[in-house]
């Protein structure tokens, strides 16, 4: 209660309150997560239920079409395989969002300790952790996920692969986007270290390792923040492309990309809802992720301005 | 009966900044003695070395300084042969510092518990609640009103002179033996600044606690401190009892300093001043810092510098002055 009116009491609230974009499209967002990961309750099917699926269902258009062999079991259609559209795109909304707040999560662990480390100690440790920062940023994203997915699926099989995408996923996206945490924390670190409040903590005499993590890491909290928003949307985004191009989540367990790809190919012949809704899905997730950055952006007021 | 061993002894300690193409001495063969619950000013005008010589007895000079020469003994033990581990318990916990901005030296995401809290858990096996105890009854003797509710509040909520008081609060928890405190008056205003100084003197009388006060304010130092000692050009002027510095100061340019004090004087006369200013350190000459500034220059001081030798009951390094004692001796 008391931790509830501190929020309420805040000027970032106040602040939240007084921004129609923000309060928008944190409606829309806290609506989508809500969805999907209430989906065993919302979804009007199990499409992970192997007995409840019938491929005779394959492909029937959303109902409001009106053609003839629209069920009304299916709102938004089926989609190739006879899972309700609706269904999938909840559970498969909850596999994205998963894997973009997994990615960030690890993103952020790892970058941070390393930029910390870095600006705190400064000389050639530092030279060496960013020259390392920089030569993971110099590989993209994507060519580093497909690399390693397209290594562990050829060792390991199709299989092994479908049991572990998520958490292989995770990793590789949350590896490769380490340096961004990375560079922003140890040029905050670096601005802060200077500070005499620390210099006040080693006169104190407080330990190297409780100076960084107590007293400076709080204080450089604020671009991390607004980082995260971006990169939370560019990880769903990463994990998006991965699967459409067949090395994300497997069929069986699909993302919003997967789903989208595996309507790709029945949009010529006019099945075009199986791609269109997760594609609907994954925008609107993403834009208010974004608009909602934008608005702790300029409500933070950090620094730092990522493209 | 032996006199007793000094609490700090600092010996010919010098301090030096490796620069690109240069080393330069702030600190030079600074010796001082401070007794238990003594209280010594360390007097000098800015780039005189005195902040760099508070650093330098808790071995915190910071890059690209180095203690270049000399020892600091703490309670009789050389503190260049500690550990940094066993430095650490020595900082915050026997010797403790203040700085000159309170604004800075508090971090401002943590509340003043939390704050407080910590240096008692970096030195001592103590629980939360006998932490939060112990910080409640310093904050009592730092005269802070309504303490319990003090401690959940963040810097920001305190005033310039609550939190100096804050800061000497946290500085007493440990119950140190020895504080060091950096020009702890010099960012507040005049009014709490004489409190501020009240209550430093009445805790360190209080807690038997030595205080090395650092500051360019004479009239403050003269306030508090027992012995004074007056730096110049990184090295000790002279050093006295508080008495014979400001009633019958030695060195000449101790008695510019008193002189240049504003007193009552009459309307639309000018304060003195010292002509000049002190070398900086690039450029220190030869003979004595002081030669160009001083009215009573001999040929000597040009070339030799003046040692801190006794004279007249107190320590003085200036070659033109004369030890009458030691004449009448002879």
């Amino acid at each position: 209660m008391r931790f509830f009116k501190k929020i309420t009491g805040s000027n970032l609230f106040y602040n939240f309150l007084r921004d129609p974009m923000a309060i928008g499209s944190a409606t829309v967002l806290l609506f989508l997560i809500v969805a999907s990961f209430g989906a065993p309750l919302f979804a009007p099917h199990n499409p992970y239920d192997q007995t409840t699926i019938d491929i005779m269902d394959a492909e029937l258009p959303p109902i409001w079409t009106g053609a003839a062999d629209a069920d009304s079991r299916f709102l938004l259609g089926t989609d190739p395989q006879g899972r309700g559209m609706l269904s999938t795109m909840l559970y498969g909304m909850r596999v994205s969002v998963l894997i973009g707040v997994g990615a960030v999560v690890l993103q952020s662990l790892i970058g941070i300790i390393i930029g910390l480390i870095a600006g705190y100690k400064g000389g050639r440790l530092e030279a060496l952790l960013m020259r390392l920062a920089d030569v993971q940023l110099s590989f993209s994203t994507y060519m580093v996920a497909i690399f390693i997915s397209a290594v562990f699926q050829g060792i390991f099989g199709m299989g092994v692969y479908s049991d572990y995408a998520l958490g292989l996923l995770i990793l590789v996206i949350g590896f490769a986007e380490w340096p961004q945490y990375a560079r922003t924390v140890r040029a905050s670190v670096m601005a802060e270290k200077n500070k005499e409040y620390v210099e006040a903590a080693r006169v104190i005499g407080l330990p190297q390792w409780r100076i960084m993590f107590r007293h400076i890491l709080p204080n450089t909290m604020t671009p991390v923040l607004v980082i995260s928003t971006v990169q939370v949307a560019n990880a769903i985004m990463s994990e998006a492309a991965l699967s459409f191009i067949g090395l994300g989540m497997p069929p069986s367990q699909p993302s919003l990309g997967s789903l989208i790809k595996s309507g790709f190919d029945y949009i010529a012949s006019g099945s075009w809802w199986i791609s269109l809704f997760p594609g609907i899905a994954l925008v609107v997730l993403i834009l208010s992720i974004n608009l909602l950055g934008d608005w702790l952006r300029d409500y933070l007021n950090p620094k730092l301005y990522k493209d | 009966m032996q006199k007793q061993e000094p609490l700090l002894s600092v010996r010919e300690l010098s301090v030096a900044f490796k620069m690109r193409d240069c080393v330069l001495t702030a600190v030079d063969g600074v010796s001082f003695d401070l007794d238990r619950s003594q209280r010594l000013g360390l007097v000098g005008e800015s780039g005189a070395g005195k902040s760099v010589t508070g650093f330098a007895i808790i071995n915190l000079v910071s890059r690209p300084g180095y203690i270049s020469g000399g020892q600091v003994f703490f309670e009789g033990r050389d503190l260049a042969t500690f550990s940094e581990e066993e430095m650490r318990n020595i900082r915050g916990n026997r010797i403790s510092m203040i700085f000159q901005d309170p604004m800075m030296t508090l971090n401002p995401v943590l509340t003043i518990g939390q704050q407080m809290i910590e240096t008692l858990k970096a030195h001592r096996h103590i629980s939360k609640h006998e932490a939060e105890k112990l910080a409640l009854s310093k904050l009592q003797k730092v005269a802070i009103p309504s303490p319990e509710k003090r401690l959940t509040q963040y810097p920001h909520e305190f005033s310039g002179g609550m939190r100096q008081r804050i800061v000497i609060a946290i500085a007493l928890l440990t119950s140190p033996s020895l504080i060091i405190a950096d020009e702890p008056t010099t960012a507040l205003d005049v009014t709490i600044q004489a409190d501020i100084m009240e209550l430093l003197l009445k805790l360190c009388e209080e807690e038997e606690m030595a205080l090395l006060l650092i500051t360019h304010d004479l009239a403050v130092v003269s306030q508090v401190a027992e012995r004074i000692a007056v730096m110049y050009a990184g090295r000790i002027a002279e050093l006295g009892s508080t008495e014979a510095i400001v009633n019958t100061p030695q060195h000449p340019y101790t008695q510019g300093l008193l002189k240049a004090l504003p007193q009552k004087v009459e309307r639309r006369k000018r304060l003195n001043q010292i002509p000049g200013n002190m070398p900086s350190l690039q450029e220190r000459p030869p003979g004595c810092a002081f030669y160009d500034r001083c009215e009573l220059r001999g040929e000597i001081c040009h070339r030799e510098i003046p040692r801190l030798e006794e004279k007249n009951g107190g320590l003085v390094a200036c070659h033109m002055v004369k030890d009458a004692a030691g004449k009448e001796e002879k």
